[in-house]
Protein backbone atom coordinates (compact mmCIF):
# COMPACT_ATOMS: atom_id res chain seq x y z
CA UNK A 1 0.00 0.00 0.00
CA UNK A 2 2.96 2.40 1.05
CA UNK A 3 5.13 1.18 -1.17
CA UNK A 4 2.17 2.03 -4.41
CA UNK A 5 1.94 5.40 -2.59
CA UNK A 6 5.52 6.41 -2.89
CA UNK A 7 5.56 5.21 -6.28
CA UNK A 8 2.57 7.49 -7.57
CA UNK A 9 4.54 10.33 -5.67
CA UNK A 10 7.80 9.64 -7.55
CA UNK A 11 5.89 9.51 -10.98
CA UNK A 12 4.19 12.45 -10.49
CA UNK A 13 7.18 14.41 -9.15
CA UNK A 14 9.29 13.28 -11.85
CA UNK A 15 6.82 14.11 -14.71
CA UNK A 16 6.78 17.59 -13.05
CA UNK A 17 9.76 17.97 -12.85
CA UNK A 18 10.22 16.89 -16.96
CA UNK A 19 7.75 19.84 -17.55
CA UNK A 20 9.40 22.29 -15.64
CA UNK A 21 12.75 21.63 -17.09
CA UNK A 22 12.04 21.25 -20.64
CA UNK A 23 10.02 25.07 -20.37
CA UNK A 24 13.04 26.37 -19.07
CA UNK A 25 14.81 24.19 -21.61
CA UNK A 26 12.72 25.29 -24.43
CA UNK A 27 13.56 29.25 -23.44
CA UNK A 28 17.59 28.35 -23.79
CA UNK A 29 17.09 26.52 -26.66
CA UNK A 30 15.35 29.61 -28.93
CA UNK A 31 17.88 32.19 -27.00
CA UNK A 32 20.57 30.27 -28.28
CA UNK A 33 19.09 29.29 -31.95
CA UNK A 34 18.33 33.35 -31.61
CA UNK A 35 22.12 33.66 -30.87
CA UNK A 36 23.35 31.57 -33.47
CA UNK A 37 21.67 33.11 -36.05
CA UNK A 38 21.84 36.47 -35.30
CA UNK A 39 25.46 36.85 -34.18
CA UNK A 40 26.87 36.42 -37.18
CA UNK A 41 25.82 39.60 -38.73
CA UNK A 42 28.11 41.13 -36.36
CA UNK A 43 30.72 39.24 -38.41
CA UNK A 44 29.52 40.45 -41.48
CA UNK A 45 28.62 44.03 -41.07
CA UNK A 46 30.77 46.91 -40.14
CA UNK A 47 29.85 48.61 -36.89
CA UNK A 48 29.84 51.77 -38.39
CA UNK A 49 27.24 50.40 -41.24
CA UNK A 50 24.97 49.28 -37.91
CA UNK A 51 25.12 52.22 -36.11
CA UNK A 52 24.50 54.18 -39.26
CA UNK A 53 21.09 56.72 -40.56
CA UNK A 54 20.08 54.64 -43.21
CA UNK A 55 18.41 50.90 -43.12
CA UNK A 56 18.32 50.10 -47.37
CA UNK A 57 19.15 46.32 -47.03
CA UNK A 58 18.99 46.14 -50.69
CA UNK A 59 22.32 48.27 -50.83
CA UNK A 60 24.24 46.65 -48.15
CA UNK A 61 23.07 49.78 -45.60
CA UNK A 62 21.77 47.85 -42.17
CA UNK A 63 22.00 51.49 -40.34
CA UNK A 64 19.74 50.23 -37.12
CA UNK A 65 19.15 53.84 -35.54
CA UNK A 66 15.80 54.78 -37.36
CA UNK A 67 14.28 51.47 -36.05
CA UNK A 68 15.60 51.82 -32.57
CA UNK A 69 14.43 55.10 -32.74
CA UNK A 70 10.81 54.46 -34.03
CA UNK A 71 10.51 51.79 -31.22
CA UNK A 72 11.60 54.49 -28.94
CA UNK A 73 9.43 56.87 -30.06
CA UNK A 74 6.46 54.86 -30.87
CA UNK A 75 6.91 53.18 -27.45
CA UNK A 76 7.51 56.11 -25.25
CA UNK A 77 4.93 58.34 -26.56
CA UNK A 78 2.43 55.16 -26.15
CA UNK A 79 3.63 55.16 -22.52
CA UNK A 80 2.92 58.63 -22.18
CA UNK A 81 -0.51 58.82 -22.77
CA UNK A 82 -1.34 55.27 -21.01
CA UNK A 83 0.04 56.10 -17.83
CA UNK A 84 -1.95 59.33 -16.59
CA UNK A 85 -4.83 57.24 -18.05
CA UNK A 86 -3.93 54.26 -16.41
CA UNK A 87 -3.31 55.69 -13.03
CA UNK A 88 -6.47 57.51 -12.98
CA UNK A 89 -8.58 55.01 -14.38
CA UNK A 90 -7.15 52.62 -11.70
CA UNK A 91 -7.14 55.52 -8.59
CA UNK A 92 -11.59 56.14 -10.30
CA UNK A 93 -12.00 52.29 -10.05
CA UNK A 94 -10.71 51.56 -7.09
CA UNK A 95 -11.48 54.68 -5.01
CA UNK A 96 -14.04 56.70 -6.44
CA UNK A 97 -16.34 54.24 -8.18
CA UNK A 98 -19.32 53.14 -6.41
CA UNK A 99 -19.37 49.03 -5.73
CA UNK A 100 -21.83 48.45 -8.74
CA UNK A 101 -20.00 50.70 -11.10
CA UNK A 102 -16.41 48.74 -9.85
CA UNK A 103 -18.34 45.61 -10.49
CA UNK A 104 -18.64 46.27 -14.22
CA UNK A 105 -15.62 48.37 -15.02
CA UNK A 106 -13.17 45.70 -13.81
CA UNK A 107 -14.32 42.97 -16.10
CA UNK A 108 -15.12 44.90 -18.90
CA UNK A 109 -11.23 46.46 -18.29
CA UNK A 110 -10.03 42.94 -18.54
CA UNK A 111 -11.90 41.79 -21.66
CA UNK A 112 -10.81 44.77 -23.50
CA UNK A 113 -7.26 43.57 -22.89
CA UNK A 114 -8.85 40.50 -25.24
CA UNK A 115 -9.18 42.60 -28.32
CA UNK A 116 -6.85 40.98 -31.07
CA UNK A 117 -4.45 43.19 -32.18
CA UNK A 118 -4.79 42.68 -35.82
CA UNK A 119 -8.57 43.88 -35.22
CA UNK A 120 -7.39 47.25 -33.64
CA UNK A 121 -4.61 47.66 -36.14
CA UNK A 122 -7.60 47.09 -38.65
CA UNK A 123 -9.29 49.98 -37.00
CA UNK A 124 -6.28 52.03 -36.64
CA UNK A 125 -5.98 51.80 -40.51
CA UNK A 126 -9.56 52.21 -41.30
CA UNK A 127 -10.90 54.93 -38.76
CA UNK A 128 -7.94 56.51 -36.54
CA UNK A 129 -5.89 56.86 -39.41
CA UNK A 130 -7.92 58.95 -41.26
CA UNK A 131 -9.54 60.85 -38.85
CA UNK A 132 -5.78 61.82 -37.93
CA UNK A 133 -4.78 63.00 -41.19
CA UNK A 134 -8.37 64.93 -41.70
CA UNK A 135 -7.93 66.90 -38.32
CA UNK A 136 -4.43 67.58 -38.14
CA UNK A 137 -3.82 67.75 -42.12
CA UNK A 138 -1.52 64.89 -42.14
CA UNK A 139 0.33 64.46 -45.62
CA UNK A 140 -0.54 60.68 -44.22
CA UNK A 141 -2.27 59.02 -41.27
CA UNK A 142 -0.24 56.64 -40.72
CA UNK A 143 2.51 58.07 -37.78
CA UNK A 144 3.58 56.82 -35.23
CA UNK A 145 1.44 58.90 -33.28
CA UNK A 146 -1.66 56.85 -34.99
CA UNK A 147 0.46 53.96 -33.68
CA UNK A 148 1.37 55.39 -30.15
CA UNK A 149 -2.68 55.82 -29.45
CA UNK A 150 -3.20 52.39 -30.11
CA UNK A 151 -0.18 51.06 -28.22
CA UNK A 152 -1.64 52.92 -25.22
CA UNK A 153 -4.79 51.24 -25.78
CA UNK A 154 -3.72 48.12 -25.74
CA UNK A 155 -1.30 48.48 -22.67
CA UNK A 156 -3.85 50.83 -20.66
CA UNK A 157 -6.10 47.24 -19.65
CA UNK A 158 -3.33 45.27 -18.25
CA UNK A 159 -1.47 48.75 -16.73
CA UNK A 160 -5.07 49.78 -15.09
CA UNK A 161 -5.25 46.13 -13.56
CA UNK A 162 -2.40 45.58 -11.99
CA UNK A 163 -2.48 49.15 -10.50
CA UNK A 164 -5.94 48.45 -9.39
CA UNK A 165 -4.59 45.58 -7.90
CA UNK A 166 -1.73 47.84 -6.27
CA UNK A 167 -4.51 50.32 -4.82
CA UNK A 168 -6.71 46.97 -3.48
CA UNK A 169 -4.02 45.77 -1.72
CA UNK A 170 -3.04 49.35 0.50
CA UNK A 171 -4.27 48.62 4.19
CA UNK A 172 -7.36 50.59 5.16
CA UNK A 173 -5.41 51.72 7.47
CA UNK A 174 -3.13 54.12 5.72
CA UNK A 175 -6.17 55.76 4.56
CA UNK A 176 -8.02 56.09 7.82
CA UNK A 177 -4.61 57.28 9.10
CA UNK A 178 -4.83 60.25 6.79
CA UNK A 179 -8.42 60.98 7.04
CA UNK A 180 -8.13 60.99 10.75
CA UNK A 181 -5.67 64.40 10.74
CA UNK A 182 -7.82 66.02 8.51
CA UNK A 183 -6.62 65.26 4.58
CA UNK A 184 -9.53 65.10 2.30
CA UNK A 185 -10.43 62.41 0.39
CA UNK A 186 -8.15 63.26 -2.67
CA UNK A 187 -4.85 64.18 -0.48
CA UNK A 188 -5.34 60.48 0.85
CA UNK A 189 -5.61 58.75 -2.50
CA UNK A 190 -2.44 61.13 -3.89
CA UNK A 191 -0.03 60.97 -0.74
CA UNK A 192 -0.98 58.25 0.82
CA UNK A 193 -2.65 55.42 -1.35
CA UNK A 194 -0.85 56.10 -4.66
CA UNK A 195 2.57 56.39 -3.24
CA UNK A 196 2.31 53.18 -0.85
CA UNK A 197 0.82 51.56 -4.21
CA UNK A 198 4.42 52.57 -5.67
CA UNK A 199 5.77 49.12 -6.36
CA UNK A 200 2.97 47.35 -7.67
CA UNK A 201 2.49 50.90 -10.25
CA UNK A 202 6.02 50.73 -11.26
CA UNK A 203 5.15 47.00 -12.35
CA UNK A 204 2.28 47.85 -14.44
CA UNK A 205 4.73 50.67 -16.25
CA UNK A 206 7.12 47.90 -16.93
CA UNK A 207 4.19 45.71 -18.03
CA UNK A 208 3.27 48.36 -20.24
CA UNK A 209 6.62 49.11 -21.69
CA UNK A 210 6.98 45.39 -22.57
CA UNK A 211 3.54 45.27 -24.08
CA UNK A 212 3.96 48.52 -26.57
CA UNK A 213 7.65 47.70 -27.50
CA UNK A 214 7.30 43.85 -28.29
CA UNK A 215 3.87 44.52 -30.26
CA UNK A 216 4.31 44.44 -34.26
CA UNK A 217 1.12 43.97 -35.93
CA UNK A 218 -0.52 47.18 -34.82
CA UNK A 219 2.55 48.87 -35.60
CA UNK A 220 3.19 47.20 -38.86
CA UNK A 221 -0.14 47.95 -39.88
CA UNK A 222 -0.42 51.82 -38.71
CA UNK A 223 2.97 53.79 -38.62
CA UNK A 224 3.38 53.81 -41.93
CA UNK A 225 6.94 51.50 -41.87
CA UNK A 226 9.05 54.61 -43.34
CA UNK A 227 12.89 53.24 -41.89
CA UNK A 228 13.58 57.43 -41.31
CA UNK A 229 15.22 59.08 -38.30
CA UNK A 230 12.70 60.37 -36.52
CA UNK A 231 15.30 63.44 -35.16
CA UNK A 232 12.70 66.24 -34.43
CA UNK A 233 9.45 66.54 -32.31
CA UNK A 234 7.63 66.84 -35.86
CA UNK A 235 8.32 63.03 -36.44
CA UNK A 236 5.73 61.87 -34.21
CA UNK A 237 3.22 62.94 -37.43
CA UNK A 238 5.19 61.21 -39.81
CA UNK A 239 5.88 57.57 -40.60
CA UNK A 240 8.52 55.12 -39.08
CA UNK A 241 9.25 51.86 -38.74
CA UNK A 242 10.17 50.20 -35.27
CA UNK A 243 12.22 46.63 -34.71
CA UNK A 244 9.49 44.44 -34.54
CA UNK A 245 7.65 45.73 -37.74
CA UNK A 246 11.12 45.71 -39.77
CA UNK A 247 11.84 41.67 -38.50
CA UNK A 248 7.86 41.12 -39.65
CA UNK A 249 7.93 42.98 -42.81
CA UNK A 250 11.14 41.66 -44.29
CA UNK A 251 11.33 38.12 -42.84
CA UNK A 252 9.56 36.76 -45.24
CA UNK A 253 11.51 38.20 -48.95
CA UNK A 254 15.08 37.74 -47.25
CA UNK A 255 17.29 34.34 -48.23
CA UNK A 256 17.81 32.30 -45.22
CA UNK A 257 21.72 32.55 -44.33
CA UNK A 258 22.25 35.79 -46.28
CA UNK A 259 23.45 38.99 -44.82
CA UNK A 260 20.02 40.52 -44.21
CA UNK A 261 18.56 37.50 -42.65
CA UNK A 262 21.53 37.70 -40.20
CA UNK A 263 20.88 41.11 -39.28
CA UNK A 264 16.99 40.57 -38.64
CA UNK A 265 17.54 38.18 -35.94
CA UNK A 266 20.36 40.21 -35.07
CA UNK A 267 17.28 42.76 -34.74
CA UNK A 268 15.64 40.24 -32.31
CA UNK A 269 18.09 39.62 -30.44
CA UNK A 270 18.54 43.43 -29.43
CA UNK A 271 14.73 43.74 -28.87
CA UNK A 272 15.08 40.40 -26.84
CA UNK A 273 17.60 42.25 -23.96
CA UNK A 274 15.69 45.22 -24.32
CA UNK A 275 12.89 43.43 -22.63
CA UNK A 276 14.87 41.32 -20.81
CA UNK A 277 16.17 44.53 -19.22
CA UNK A 278 12.87 45.77 -18.50
CA UNK A 279 12.19 42.78 -16.62
CA UNK A 280 15.33 43.45 -14.83
CA UNK A 281 14.44 47.12 -13.81
CA UNK A 282 10.93 46.11 -12.76
CA UNK A 283 12.63 42.75 -10.74
CA UNK A 284 13.39 44.90 -7.54
CA UNK A 285 9.49 46.16 -7.44
CA UNK A 286 8.65 42.16 -8.02
CA UNK A 287 10.80 40.92 -5.25
CA UNK A 288 10.63 43.43 -2.71
CA UNK A 289 6.09 42.97 -3.39
CA UNK A 290 7.06 38.93 -2.46
CA UNK A 291 9.39 39.71 0.40
CA UNK A 292 6.07 41.87 1.82
CA UNK A 293 3.55 39.44 0.47
CA UNK A 294 1.72 40.99 -2.05
CA UNK A 295 1.45 43.72 -4.61
CA UNK A 296 2.02 46.87 -2.79
CA UNK B 1 -17.54 73.90 30.17
CA UNK B 2 -16.16 70.45 29.60
CA UNK B 3 -13.91 70.48 26.44
CA UNK B 4 -15.72 67.08 24.48
CA UNK B 5 -19.81 67.16 25.43
CA UNK B 6 -21.73 64.47 24.17
CA UNK B 7 -25.61 64.60 24.52
CA UNK B 8 -28.05 61.78 23.86
CA UNK B 9 -26.25 60.25 21.20
CA UNK B 10 -27.67 57.25 19.10
CA UNK B 11 -25.94 55.64 16.30
CA UNK B 12 -26.89 53.08 13.77
CA UNK B 13 -24.99 50.75 11.57
CA UNK B 14 -27.78 49.85 8.92
CA UNK B 15 -30.45 49.13 10.70
CA UNK B 16 -28.59 48.36 13.86
CA UNK B 17 -28.74 50.26 16.67
CA UNK B 18 -24.85 50.28 18.32
CA UNK B 19 -24.89 53.17 20.56
CA UNK B 20 -28.02 54.38 22.81
CA UNK B 21 -28.75 57.47 24.32
CA UNK B 22 -25.49 58.37 25.43
CA UNK B 23 -24.24 61.28 27.32
CA UNK B 24 -20.57 61.99 28.74
CA UNK B 25 -18.68 64.96 29.66
CA UNK B 26 -15.09 64.91 29.24
CA UNK B 27 -12.92 67.90 30.44
CA UNK B 28 -9.78 69.15 29.10
CA UNK B 29 -6.43 67.99 30.65
CA UNK B 30 -7.67 64.65 31.53
CA UNK B 31 -7.66 61.67 30.77
CA UNK B 32 -11.12 59.58 30.09
CA UNK B 33 -10.78 55.61 29.43
CA UNK B 34 -13.46 53.89 28.51
CA UNK B 35 -13.80 50.18 29.58
CA UNK B 36 -16.39 47.09 28.73
CA UNK B 37 -16.47 44.00 26.28
CA UNK B 38 -15.42 43.96 22.99
CA UNK B 39 -18.20 44.57 20.97
CA UNK B 40 -20.27 47.40 22.86
CA UNK B 41 -19.50 50.22 20.90
CA UNK B 42 -16.45 51.85 22.85
CA UNK B 43 -14.77 52.04 19.13
CA UNK B 44 -17.69 53.52 17.35
CA UNK B 45 -18.03 56.00 20.11
CA UNK B 46 -14.63 56.94 19.80
CA UNK B 47 -14.88 57.27 16.21
CA UNK B 48 -17.79 59.25 16.78
CA UNK B 49 -15.82 62.64 18.11
CA UNK B 50 -13.96 62.50 14.69
CA UNK B 51 -16.58 61.66 12.31
CA UNK B 52 -14.42 59.12 11.41
CA UNK B 53 -17.77 57.16 10.93
CA UNK B 54 -18.70 58.85 8.33
CA UNK B 55 -16.60 56.93 6.10
CA UNK B 56 -18.92 54.11 6.81
CA UNK B 57 -21.41 53.71 4.19
CA UNK B 58 -25.09 53.58 6.22
CA UNK B 59 -23.55 54.36 9.37
CA UNK B 60 -26.39 57.42 10.65
CA UNK B 61 -25.79 59.39 14.00
CA UNK B 62 -28.65 61.62 15.86
CA UNK B 63 -27.73 63.85 19.06
CA UNK B 64 -24.92 66.03 19.85
CA UNK B 65 -21.27 66.19 20.38
CA UNK B 66 -20.28 69.57 21.35
CA UNK B 67 -16.24 70.69 20.56
CA UNK B 68 -15.94 73.46 23.09
CA UNK B 69 -19.69 74.29 22.69
CA UNK B 70 -20.11 73.62 19.00
CA UNK B 71 -21.90 70.95 17.22
CA UNK B 72 -19.60 68.57 15.43
CA UNK B 73 -22.38 66.20 14.39
CA UNK B 74 -23.84 69.56 12.55
CA UNK B 75 -24.07 68.43 8.72
CA UNK B 76 -22.19 71.80 7.55
CA UNK B 77 -19.21 71.31 9.55
CA UNK B 78 -15.64 71.11 8.25
CA UNK B 79 -14.93 67.32 8.97
CA UNK B 80 -11.05 68.21 7.82
CA UNK B 81 -10.79 70.67 10.17
CA UNK B 82 -12.41 69.37 13.05
CA UNK B 83 -10.20 65.70 12.32
CA UNK B 84 -7.07 68.12 12.18
CA UNK B 85 -8.10 69.65 16.15
CA UNK B 86 -8.93 66.11 17.22
CA UNK B 87 -6.48 63.72 16.82
CA UNK B 88 -7.09 59.45 16.16
CA UNK B 89 -4.12 57.13 17.17
CA UNK B 90 -5.55 53.20 16.30
CA UNK B 91 -5.41 50.17 17.59
CA UNK B 92 -2.22 48.55 15.60
CA UNK B 93 0.41 51.06 14.68
CA UNK B 94 0.06 52.45 11.18
CA UNK B 95 2.60 54.50 9.80
CA UNK B 96 2.83 55.03 6.37
CA UNK B 97 5.36 53.46 4.53
CA UNK B 98 7.47 56.16 4.05
CA UNK B 99 9.94 57.88 6.02
CA UNK B 100 9.88 58.53 9.91
CA UNK B 101 10.55 62.05 8.78
CA UNK B 102 7.69 62.31 6.30
CA UNK B 103 5.49 60.29 8.80
CA UNK B 104 5.14 63.61 11.53
CA UNK B 105 5.44 65.98 8.37
CA UNK B 106 2.19 64.47 6.73
CA UNK B 107 -0.62 66.48 8.30
CA UNK B 108 1.69 69.66 8.79
CA UNK B 109 2.04 69.33 5.01
CA UNK B 110 -1.24 68.74 3.93
CA UNK B 111 -2.75 71.07 5.96
CA UNK B 112 -0.23 73.78 5.40
CA UNK B 113 0.25 74.73 9.27
CA UNK B 114 4.10 75.44 8.56
CA UNK B 115 6.74 76.47 5.90
CA UNK B 116 8.81 73.61 4.83
CA UNK B 117 11.74 75.43 6.38
CA UNK B 118 9.85 75.48 9.91
CA UNK B 119 9.30 71.07 9.49
CA UNK B 120 12.78 69.98 10.65
CA UNK B 121 12.18 71.48 14.01
CA UNK B 122 8.71 71.00 14.28
CA UNK B 123 9.33 67.04 13.61
CA UNK B 124 11.91 67.35 16.16
CA UNK B 125 9.78 68.93 18.50
CA UNK B 126 6.67 66.20 17.93
CA UNK B 127 9.49 63.59 18.20
CA UNK B 128 10.94 64.69 21.61
CA UNK B 129 7.24 64.97 22.59
CA UNK B 130 6.88 61.22 22.39
CA UNK B 131 10.34 60.32 23.94
CA UNK B 132 11.64 59.09 20.22
CA UNK B 133 13.87 61.66 19.41
CA UNK B 134 17.23 60.35 20.99
CA UNK B 135 16.15 56.65 19.45
CA UNK B 136 15.53 58.13 15.55
CA UNK B 137 17.14 61.08 15.27
CA UNK B 138 20.03 59.23 13.14
CA UNK B 139 17.31 57.28 11.14
CA UNK B 140 15.02 60.52 9.53
CA UNK B 141 15.07 59.14 6.20
CA UNK B 142 14.80 55.37 6.93
CA UNK B 143 11.62 53.87 6.23
CA UNK B 144 9.23 54.14 9.54
CA UNK B 145 8.00 49.94 8.95
CA UNK B 146 11.74 49.40 9.95
CA UNK B 147 11.12 50.55 13.66
CA UNK B 148 9.39 48.03 16.37
CA UNK B 149 6.08 48.26 17.27
CA UNK B 150 6.32 50.05 19.92
CA UNK B 151 8.20 53.23 18.25
CA UNK B 152 6.01 52.96 15.71
CA UNK B 153 3.02 53.35 17.80
CA UNK B 154 4.72 56.47 19.61
CA UNK B 155 5.33 57.35 15.85
CA UNK B 156 2.20 57.12 15.32
CA UNK B 157 1.09 59.75 18.30
CA UNK B 158 4.21 62.17 17.39
CA UNK B 159 2.03 62.32 14.06
CA UNK B 160 -0.90 63.07 15.58
CA UNK B 161 0.96 65.22 17.58
CA UNK B 162 2.59 67.56 14.89
CA UNK B 163 -1.37 68.70 13.37
CA UNK B 164 -1.26 70.26 17.37
CA UNK B 165 -4.63 68.90 17.85
CA UNK B 166 -6.80 69.87 21.10
CA UNK B 167 -7.66 66.35 21.81
CA UNK B 168 -6.18 62.73 21.12
CA UNK B 169 -8.44 59.99 20.68
CA UNK B 170 -6.99 56.37 21.22
CA UNK B 171 -8.43 53.24 20.52
CA UNK B 172 -6.44 50.44 22.31
CA UNK B 173 -3.33 51.82 21.45
CA UNK B 174 -1.47 49.11 23.27
CA UNK B 175 -3.09 45.97 22.56
CA UNK B 176 -0.22 45.15 19.92
CA UNK B 177 2.42 46.24 21.92
CA UNK B 178 4.42 44.01 24.60
CA UNK B 179 4.41 45.02 28.05
CA UNK B 180 7.47 47.22 28.36
CA UNK B 181 6.24 49.24 24.88
CA UNK B 182 2.79 49.34 26.71
CA UNK B 183 4.40 51.07 29.76
CA UNK B 184 6.25 53.58 27.64
CA UNK B 185 2.69 54.87 26.08
CA UNK B 186 1.41 54.63 29.20
CA UNK B 187 3.91 56.99 30.71
CA UNK B 188 3.65 59.24 27.65
CA UNK B 189 -0.05 59.35 28.01
CA UNK B 190 0.82 61.19 31.51
CA UNK B 191 2.71 63.70 30.19
CA UNK B 192 0.27 64.52 27.18
CA UNK B 193 -2.41 64.93 29.81
CA UNK B 194 -0.95 68.19 30.95
CA UNK B 195 -1.74 69.89 27.05
CA UNK B 196 -4.77 67.80 25.82
CA UNK B 197 -8.02 66.29 26.42
CA UNK B 198 -7.23 62.68 25.99
CA UNK B 199 -9.90 59.57 25.31
CA UNK B 200 -8.63 56.07 25.54
CA UNK B 201 -10.71 52.82 24.94
CA UNK B 202 -9.42 49.76 26.66
CA UNK B 203 -9.97 46.44 27.07
CA UNK B 204 -7.46 46.10 30.03
CA UNK B 205 -8.50 47.48 33.16
CA UNK B 206 -5.55 47.94 35.04
CA UNK B 207 -4.38 50.38 32.20
CA UNK B 208 -7.60 52.22 32.88
CA UNK B 209 -6.86 52.32 36.25
CA UNK B 210 -3.03 53.05 36.08
CA UNK B 211 -3.73 56.59 33.57
CA UNK B 212 -6.91 57.49 33.56
CA UNK B 213 -8.81 60.52 35.92
CA UNK B 214 -11.91 59.03 35.11
CA UNK B 215 -13.34 56.40 33.22
CA UNK B 216 -16.72 55.05 31.64
CA UNK B 217 -18.37 51.47 31.35
CA UNK B 218 -19.92 50.67 27.86
CA UNK B 219 -22.28 47.17 28.07
CA UNK B 220 -24.16 46.67 24.84
CA UNK B 221 -24.69 50.02 23.75
CA UNK B 222 -24.82 52.01 26.62
CA UNK B 223 -22.90 53.77 29.19
CA UNK B 224 -23.60 52.18 32.27
CA UNK B 225 -21.55 54.22 34.56
CA UNK B 226 -19.14 56.97 34.32
CA UNK B 227 -17.26 58.26 37.57
CA UNK B 228 -13.44 59.28 38.77
CA UNK B 229 -11.50 56.38 38.05
CA UNK B 230 -10.78 55.55 41.88
CA UNK B 231 -14.52 55.32 42.46
CA UNK B 232 -15.33 53.77 39.73
CA UNK B 233 -13.16 50.45 40.29
CA UNK B 234 -13.50 50.38 44.21
CA UNK B 235 -17.00 51.53 44.30
CA UNK B 236 -18.75 50.73 41.10
CA UNK B 237 -22.69 51.67 41.66
CA UNK B 238 -24.06 48.91 39.55
CA UNK B 239 -23.63 45.05 39.51
CA UNK B 240 -23.25 45.01 35.80
CA UNK B 241 -20.24 47.30 36.36
CA UNK B 242 -19.04 45.18 39.42
CA UNK B 243 -18.99 41.83 37.86
CA UNK B 244 -17.03 43.20 34.97
CA UNK B 245 -14.51 44.61 36.71
CA UNK B 246 -14.44 41.85 38.96
CA UNK B 247 -14.04 39.27 35.97
CA UNK B 248 -17.38 37.94 36.53
CA UNK B 249 -18.62 38.61 32.92
CA UNK B 250 -17.33 40.04 29.84
N1 LIG C 1 -18.50 48.96 9.93
C1 LIG C 1 -19.43 48.30 10.65
N2 LIG C 1 -20.58 47.91 10.07
C2 LIG C 1 -21.54 47.26 10.79
N3 LIG C 1 -21.42 46.94 12.08
C3 LIG C 1 -20.30 47.31 12.72
C4 LIG C 1 -19.24 48.00 12.04
N4 LIG C 1 -18.24 48.22 12.93
C5 LIG C 1 -18.67 47.70 14.11
N5 LIG C 1 -19.87 47.14 13.98
C6 LIG C 1 -20.66 46.50 15.05
O1 LIG C 1 -20.93 47.46 16.04
C7 LIG C 1 -20.79 46.91 17.34
C8 LIG C 1 -19.80 47.73 18.14
O2 LIG C 1 -18.51 47.59 17.58
P1 LIG C 1 -17.25 48.36 18.12
O3 LIG C 1 -17.60 49.79 18.27
O4 LIG C 1 -16.11 48.03 17.26
O5 LIG C 1 -17.07 47.70 19.57
P2 LIG C 1 -15.82 47.69 20.53
O6 LIG C 1 -14.82 48.67 20.05
O7 LIG C 1 -16.37 48.01 21.87
O8 LIG C 1 -15.29 46.29 20.52
C9 LIG C 1 -20.36 45.47 17.15
O9 LIG C 1 -21.52 44.66 17.29
C10 LIG C 1 -19.85 45.42 15.75
O10 LIG C 1 -20.11 44.16 15.18
MG1 LIG D 1 -12.80 48.32 19.37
Amino acid sequence: MSERIAWNEFIIGAIIRIAGFSTIGFVILIFAFLLQQGLPALNEVAPDNFLGTRWYPTFDLYGMMPLFLGSLLVTVTAILIALPLGISTAVYVREVAPQWAREILKPLIEVLAGIPSVVLGFFGMTVLAPFLRETLQLPTGLTAFTGALILAYMALPTMVSVAEDALDAVPKSYRDAALAMGATRWETIWRVSVPAARTGILTAIMLGIGRALGETMVVLMVTGNAARMPTTLGSLFLPVRTMTATIAAEMGEVAAGSVHYHVLFFIGILLFALTFLINLAAAPAILAKRRRGGLR
Amino acid sequence: MAKISVQQLNFFYGSKQVLADISLEIEDRKIMALIGPSGCGKSTFLRCLNRMNDTIAGARVEGKILLDGENILAPTLDVTRLRARVGMVFQRPNPFPQSVFDNVAFGPRILNTHKPKELPALVEASLRQVGLWNEVRDQLKQDALHLSLGQQQRLCIARALAVQPEALLMDEPCSALDPQATLEIEELMRTLREKYCIVIVTHNMQQAARVSDRTGFFWLGKMVEEDATAALFTRPRHTLTENYITGRAG
